[in-house]
């Protein structure tokens, strides 16, 4: 049993505060995507489940074993480091062998685990080239092939594909996942591509200004989003945000009226451009297009709804021209309301 | 844009050619003459004078010694010192700059504050005595006493030039990333094994600019022993100063001159040698 248990953990450094009291449970064998901006304390919270940072305030168990005080080498995990810390003195079978031969494993165990790993990440034929004579890429791989040399109960990964190109990263994206199921690794792993998350995780935790803004299965997170930030994060094009008024439940944009809850004062409509759809006869909500831009799979249209910026996603065959004003039904259980003074969204009834 | 030329860095670099080769190489080409020339013409009478003094195996062989005692323990204790000074967060600069004050002080003054340290009358044997420890004076730096002479030397030697090591490797150590530590120590490694599997792998350029350093003026020790034990422990250097100025034979002097040029010129390609860092292992 690994289960990673953070609970109320705070980090200050000096006055700032990089996170604020994070609680995170990952299950045994759960795969975890940490996802959030640069500098928003993804590193820092890793760093700490780690040991190689202190928190100021809080606890992280592992496998029900209070580690906040224990050695990062007594944690029992692994970790791929964000700037790969490949050694530059070893060869890359060196680096990949470092943990097993720390563990005293026997030379032909070495031999057997360091060639599965590096098979895995195709770098069989970097074996014996020392790192610097390797691409960034190539590096980034090493370290991985590293931590999962080991076959540790914890793996920690700190942006681990980020150098590699779409292709490369979406295959060792996909094995990666297989690998880890397979052995049942308890794994954390930092990403800002919110597609490596969605397509890795099971579930996600959206990270903001050091703390966790919500955390949830990549549909909930999508669909649900808990606060203004993930809504307008996650997904592609980002959630629109709306002001509208509400009065008597009801809220009017245009001669459209959507039911909205009646809380707060400053409200907000959250909706997906996916989740629009244009109406055949110019009713429901109006939007005045400005641009379309035809994507292959569909059609991106910006433009304004009630003077404010909106993106829709439509058909790749829709008869949508610039400069048109066109009329979007909306299903109203598919929205998000905001309340625009928290930015935080409005429990749905 | 203009062709480069060519000629731009060797112009440049010309001053410092030119200075190098007015003030070291003429000397140096000077010296080796003085060396072999005896009467007129050239012979190796002036080597053979030099290897037939009494003082001159023994010359050798303190010398040799004493690099040999006081070069490594010095490495060592730098290395050591060089760790906790990394480590420390606040005041580190004050800890640096009086572990670095040795290095203020020439070697002449170092060697008489030990004097005064250490000579019949000094501190030492006054301490001891208020202790209660000796009856009288005792001498620890006569010809009777050689061993607490020598070790008198390297005590003095380590307090003075330990700290040239210590700033190299200092400077050395900052150099390497933290996170090669961390690495290591998450994959399991101890902090010992950290040290001789990470950090001293990763320091081995700055420990070869330190040894060489500390050897080639290791081998050109003087005025310390000189001040402390005079001729009771003669070294190379001090033979060619005895040779200068107490014989006036400049022929002599400059074949001991030689010498530890020569002594130095191949300790230095050893260590070129055996710590080389190939290109690729560099961070
Ligand atoms: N040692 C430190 N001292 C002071 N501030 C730090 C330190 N380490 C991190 N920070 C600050 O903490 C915040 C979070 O940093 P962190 O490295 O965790 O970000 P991140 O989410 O990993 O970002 P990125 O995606 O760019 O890697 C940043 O604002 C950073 O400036
Ligand atoms: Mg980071």
């Amino acid at each position: 049993m690994a289960d990673i248990v953070i609970d109320r953990v705070v980090k200050e450094f000096g006055s700032f505060r990089a996170l604020q009291e994070v609680s995170l449970t990952v299950n045994d064998g759960e795969f975890v995507a940490l996802l959030g901006p640069s500098g928003c304390g993804k590193t820092t919270l890793l760093r700490i489940i780690a040991g190689l940072e202190t928190q100021t305030s809080g606890r992280v168990v592992i496998g029900g074993q209070d580690v906040s005080d224990l050695a990062p080498r007594k944690r029992g995990l692994a970790m791929v480091f964000q700037n790969y810390a490949v050694f530059p003195h070893m060869t890359v079978f060196e680096n990949v062998a470092f943990g097993l031969r720390m563990q005293k494993a026997s030379q032909a165990d070495v031999k057997r685990k360091v060639e599965r790993a590096a098979a895995l990440l195709h770098i069989e034929s970097y074996l014996d080239r020392y790192p610097a004579k390797l691409s960034g890429g190539q590096r980034q791989r090493v370290a991985v092939a590293r931590a999962l040399a080991v076959e540790p109960a914890v793996l920690l990964m700190d942006e681990p594909l980020s150098n590699l190109d779409a292709l490369l990263r979406l295959e060792m994206r996909t094995e990666l996942k297989a690998v880890l199921r397979e052995a049942g690794t308890t794994t954390i792993y930092v990403t800002h591509d919110q597609t490596e998350a969605m397509g890795l995780a099971d579930r996600i935790a959206v990270m903001y200004g050091g703390k966790i803004d919500q955390i949830g299965s990549p549909l909930e997170i999508y669909a649900t989003p808990a606060t203004r930030f993930v809504g307008g994060f996650i997904g592609s094009p980002p959630m629109n945000f709306i002001k509208v008024a509400c009065s008597g439940g009801t809220a009017r944009i245009g001669e459209a009226a959507l039911p909205c809850p009646m809380a707060g004062k400053d409200l907000e409509l959250g909706l997906r451009g996916e989740d629009a759809a244009l109406s055949p006869n110019g009713s429901g909500i109006p939007f005045d297009v400005r641009v379309v831009e035809p994507m292959g799979s569909h059609l991106l249209l910006t433009g304004a709804i009630d003077g404010q910026l909106a993106r829709i996603v439509a058909p790749p065959t829709a008869k949508v021209n610039a400069g048109e004003r066109v009329g979007l039904n909306v299903d109203p259980s598919r929205v998000t309301w905001i309340d625009g003074s928290t930015g935080r969204a409005i429990a749905r009834a | 844009m203009p062709a480069r030329t060519s000629w731009i860095p060797y112009a440049l670099i010309a001053p410092s050619v030119i200075f190098l080769a007015a003030l070291f190489l003429v000397p140096l080409v000077q010296t080796v003459w003085l060396s072999v020339s005896a009467g007129d013409g050239l012979s190796l009478e002036n080597y053979r004078r030099m290897a037939g003094d009494l003082n001159f195996a023994l010359a050798v062989k303190n010398t040799f010694l004493l690099t040999l005692v006081v070069v490594p323990l010095q490495v060592v204790l730098a290395l050591a010192m060089a760790t906790m000074v990394t480590k420390l967060d606040k005041g580190r600069d004050l800890v640096l700059w009086v572990l670095t004050i040795p290095l203020g002080i020439s070697d002449l003054a170092a060697g008489l504050a030990w004097l005064a340290l250490l000579q019949n009358t000094g501190y030492l044997n006054s301490a001891l005595y208020a202790l209660g420890l000796i009856q009288g004076p005792v001498g620890w730096l006569s010809q009777e006493t050689p061993v607490a002479l020598f070790f008198a030397i390297v005590l003095a030697e380590l307090w003075r030039a330990t700290a040239i090591v210590l700033v190299i490797l200092i400077a050395g150590l900052q150099l390497i990333p933290k996170e090669f530590a961390e690495a290591a120590e998450i994959f399991g490694a101890r902090p010992w094994t950290r040290f001789t599997r990470i950090t001293l792998p990763l320091l081995k350029p700055s420990l070869q600019s330190a040894l060489i350093l500390r050897t080639v003026l290791a081998f050109e020790v003087f005025a310390v022993v000189y001040a402390l034990g005079g001729r009771n422990f003669p070294v190379l250097a001090g033979e060619a100063y005895v040779w200068q100025n107490d014989n006036q034979n400049y022929g002599v002097a400059a074949a001991y001159a030689v010498l530890i040029m020569a002594i130095s010129l191949a300790a230095t390609a050893v260590y070129l040698r055996v710590l080389r860092t190939r290109p690729e292992q560099l961070p």
